[in-house]
């Protein structure tokens, strides 16, 4: 659940992104796309604890939007998604970031020539486009946001019904009751498979 | 009303630099060799490539300062670019719409311009699954569907085949004829701009080189480049009376000329000879064969001595003569076939 709100997120924010790695040529672009990559190579509890130290109560963005709006990420559902959003990200915008440059830049040109707007450009040419590599990218996305572990527990903890995920009720099941933590591993582990199966036949179908 | 520009566009160590104006309804052919700065013309009139210098002008309105999709112009691009995740209804379609009508009347506007190239049957398909001439035709379509004031065709008919090209060439002239607008097209062969167009600019090296009608720029080429498209020697030299003197000898011509002079003659006017002809024509010097090549039915000779030339001979006179490479022959070309202009 939490892992498809975190996708959401990350297409929102990652797509335009991807666009703008792709396309405009700006001064720190390879800045910003290390930044982006960071979260991959990260170990996920160091990324926790660099989102506890901006966004936590005390963090140096996190004090001023409690103080600002009452708003506290740490320990939350939000954080939650916060979280494997923040891990999760980088595969889709590396994904979505390869299907633009593969993309043909002239079909964009013969649709301005058209009379197409650049946001028309965008949404009528450029995206039906890279659709297999956004879907693919996604998908990534919301299998890493599923499986996350370290960023979150650091991050959010792990409250039972509020910000446990089904890694941490896994991890937790382990120790109290071995059987019932076989049971979530396999319904993990079917999902996975299902999803990963459906990415395979989307990649042969348009390759 | 008229389209005015003086395009300039700087690229490293090359500069595209030419002015032109295009009347409504006319039709104008950029004819140019590889790199001369023809595709790159069309992309800076469309907006594509940014200006250094210059304006474009339509009916005293600035164009130049437009974006791409702010300004009256309708592109077909060489490779079409149509888009393939749209039915080809949908490609036409795309034009009208970016421009603000309904999408039932954007679509509308694109069946009958389907009708109109005769592909009213295919527009569900999707562009992979047309042919050739069927997608020229649908990229036709989607630049009138907007109804431009300029039409751009970036080599219209390269990407055919040769018998779909005859069709689409002879299609593509009548939509032409009826399109009320100025029209630019860039084309390397020789034919498409005749045919389509009604005023050919020749340009090398990102200037203009020569314009002027079909007729007029096949009968008085100016640049080897020129010739060698319609087919013809071409020599400079200095005209005196009814001869012209080039570097190595001087050719008699039925013009009369002074001055800085072209000398232009077609290679079926020249005639070889293996021992010196009798009656001795004016124009007759000793030549060796540089190479053969079929030239439709006949056999081109390039030849090389005090002067290159080529001449079509028939495949009996080759073997008839023992034309080889290398061989010596005597070369003639009657005054009377000959034209001598100022150069």
């Amino acid at each position: 659940m939490t892992a498809t709100i975190a996708t959401g997120l990350c297409l929102v924010f990652g797509v335009p992104l991807a666009w703008f790695l792709a396309r405009v040529d700006f001064r720190g672009r390879r800045l910003v796309r290390a930044l982006v990559t960071v979260p991959l190579v990260l170990p996920p509890v160091v990324g926790g604890v660099a989102l506890l130290l901006v966004l936590g109560r005390n963090g140096l963005a996190g004090r001023w939007l409690d103080a600002a709006f009452g708003l506290t990420l740490p320990f939350t559902t939000a954080g939650v998604v916060l979280a494997e959003a923040f891990v999760a990200m980088p595969f889709l915008v590396i994904s979505v970031e390869g299907a633009l440059r593969a993309a043909d830049p002239r079909y964009e040109e013969a649709a301005a020539t058209l009379g197409a707007s650049r946001w028309t450009v965008f949404r009528r040419v450029t995206l039906p486009m890279i659709m297999p590599g956004v879907v693919a990218g996604a998908v990534l996305c919301w299998a890493r946001a599923l499986g996350e572990f370290g960023a979150t527990i650091t991050f959010a903890g792990n409250f039972p019904g509020k910000t446990q995920t089904m890694p941490l009720a896994v991890y937790l099941a382990l120790e109290t009751d071995p059987d019932a933590a076989i049971v979530l591993s396999l319904v993990l582990l079917a999902v996975s498979v299902a999803v990963l199966a459906l990415l395979r036949d989307r990649w042969v179908s348009t390759s | 009303m008229s389209l005015d520009f003086r395009l300039v566009v700087d690229r490293g160590a090359f500069r595209l630099d030419l002015a032109l104006a295009v009347a409504p309804g006319e039709v104008v052919a950029l004819l140019g060799p590889n790199g001369a700065g023809k595709s790159t013309a069309l992309r800076a009139l469309a907006g594509l490539t940014p200006l250094t210098d210059g304006h474009i002008r339509w009916d005293g309105r600035d164009l130049h300062t437009l974006p791409p999709e702010s300004r009256p112009t309708g592109m077909v691009f060489q490779e079409y670019l149509l888009f393939p995740h749209l039915s080809a209804l949908d490609n036409v379609a795309f034009g009208p719409r970016s421009h603000g009508a309904s999408r039932a009347g954007s679509r509308r506007t694109a069946a009958l311009w389907l009708e109109r190239v005769g592909l009213a049957g295919q527009a569900g398909e999707r562009p992979g699954r047309l042919s050739g001439g069927q997608a020229q035709r649908v990229a036709l379509a989607r630049a009138l569907a907007v109804d431009p004031s300029l039409l751009l065709l970036d080599e219209p008919l390269a990407a055919l085949d040769a018998h779909t090209r005859l069709e689409i060439r002879s299609a593509l002239r009548r939509h032409l004829a009826d399109f009320p607008g100025a029209t630019v097209m860039v084309t390397h062969d020789p034919l498409d701009a005749m045919v389509l167009a009604d005023r050919l600019v020749v340009i090398e090296g990102g200037t203009i080189v020569q314009e002027g009608g079909p007729a007029e720029i096949a009968r008085r080429p100016r640049t080897d480049y020129v010739a060698r498209l319609v087919g013809l020697n071409l020599y400079r030299g200095t005209g005196s009376d009814r001869a012209v003197k080039l570097e190595a000898l001087t050719l008699a011509t039925a013009d009369r000329v002074e001055g800085p002079a072209h000398v232009a003659f077609p290679p079926s006017a020249v005639a070889l000879y293996r021992t010196r002809p009798d009656g001795s024509p004016r124009n007759l010097w000793e030549g060796v064969i540089d190479g053969l090549e079929q030239h439709g039915d006949n056999i081109r000779v390039r030849l090389t001595g005090p002067l290159d030339a080529a001449a079509d001979v028939t495949p009996a006179a080759v073997a008839a003569l023992d034309l080889t490479p290398g061989a010596r022959v005597w070369v003639s070309v009657k005054a009377t076939e000959t034209r001598a202009y100022p150069a």
